[in-house]
């Protein structure tokens, strides 16, 4: 398979999960599609290091994995937070950062 | 037999990605993305890169999505409208981007000018993407970087700890925490007084 079909399937994901994080309201699948960008971002890197014929795609992708990992700990600890003081899980209604 | 894979894997992981965006529930947003992993997984293993997509099965599938489902099943998921009812406008605004940005790509990749794109990739050798290759490239060229993922991995943990945890001092009488209960008194006020309830901890006193 050419490396130009990845990449195509690579953007359709990225540009799936663009279009849910603007649709959604719900922040955990706001962070489940932003889980779905980060991994059409990996996507691309490894069929560029497949075309590239060398490995240090695959390292970036595996670091982006752990970040990916980092933002998911983070954003439902976030996530805990706000349910456990009552406030609505919903975007559009947590606008004021003072708690 | 490369290019049947690659489209059943493709197609499963584009379904799974809008299934991740279009339903309703968020548990089952949870299960799309673990279906589109698993595609993602399947297109890793066609460009070879074995140890990527062991690590994408076992660190996401496995870790990441169980702690979704957790969080999912704790914060109680119910089924919530796709996008707000006072801006009917918004939603297709948003697919209007989405489909932008698509064409966008699809002109900067059919149109680059870089030569390897249009093969099956060059340069491929005995061990190419195995465990023994990635391991010795983080070891050697990329130390910094491992490092430093393990420092942000570290530095993530503590902070969904602190941001997770049970704050004393809340308003809500609900709210309780561990620090009220180590204080004097606090145990008869959880317990309505009674001794010998459950709540008790140091036991009889004749110990």
């Amino acid at each position: 398979m050419s490396i130009e079909w990845y990449l195509i399937v690579s953007a359709l994901v990225f540009c799936v999960g663009a279009g849910g994080i603007l649709v959604r309201r719900n922040p955990l699948v706001i962070l489940l599609c932003l889980e779905l960008m980060l991994n059409a971002g990996n996507l691309a890197l490894v069929a560029f290091a497949r075309a590239h014929g060398n490995q240090d795609g695959q390292i970036f992708a595996l670091i982006v994995m752990v970040v990916a990992a980092c933002e998911v700990a983070v954003g439902l600890g976030l996530i805990v937070a706000i349910y456990r003081r009552r406030l609505p899980i919903d975007v559009d209604e947590l606008r004021e950062l003072q708690g | 037999m490369a290019e049947v894979v690659f489209f059943l894997a493709a197609i499963g992981a584009l379904a799974g990605a809008i299934g991740t965006v279009a339903l309703r529930n968020p548990f089952y947003s949870v299960l799309a993305l673990v279906c589109h992993l698993l595609s993602l997984a399947a297109l890793f293993l066609l460009l070879r890169a074995e140890f990527v997509a062991a690590a994408q099965v076992i660190v996401y599938v496995g870790a990441v999505m169980v702690l979704y489902v957790f969080v999912v099943a704790y914060v109680g998921g119910g089924a919530d409208p796709i996008t707000t009812a006072g801006r009917p406008g918004l939603r297709w605004a948003s697919a209007l981007f989405a489909g932008a940005l698509f064409v966008e790509l699809s002109i900067a990749i059919l149109g680059t000018g870089l030569t390897a794109l249009g093969g099956e990739g060059s340069g491929w050798f005995e061990g190419y993407g195995t465990p023994a290759e990635i391991g010795r490239l983080l070891l050697t060229d990329f130390l910094l970087a491992f490092e430093v993922a393990s420092i942000l991995l570290l530095v993530a943990a503590v902070g969904a700890v602190i941001l997770a945890r049970r704050r004393t001092g809340l308003e809500d009488p609900r709210e309780i925490s561990v620090g009220d209960l180590m204080r004097t008194g606090s145990r008869d006020q959880l317990t309505g007084g009674e001794a010998g309830s459950m709540i008790e901890v140091e036991g009889p006193p004749g110990r």
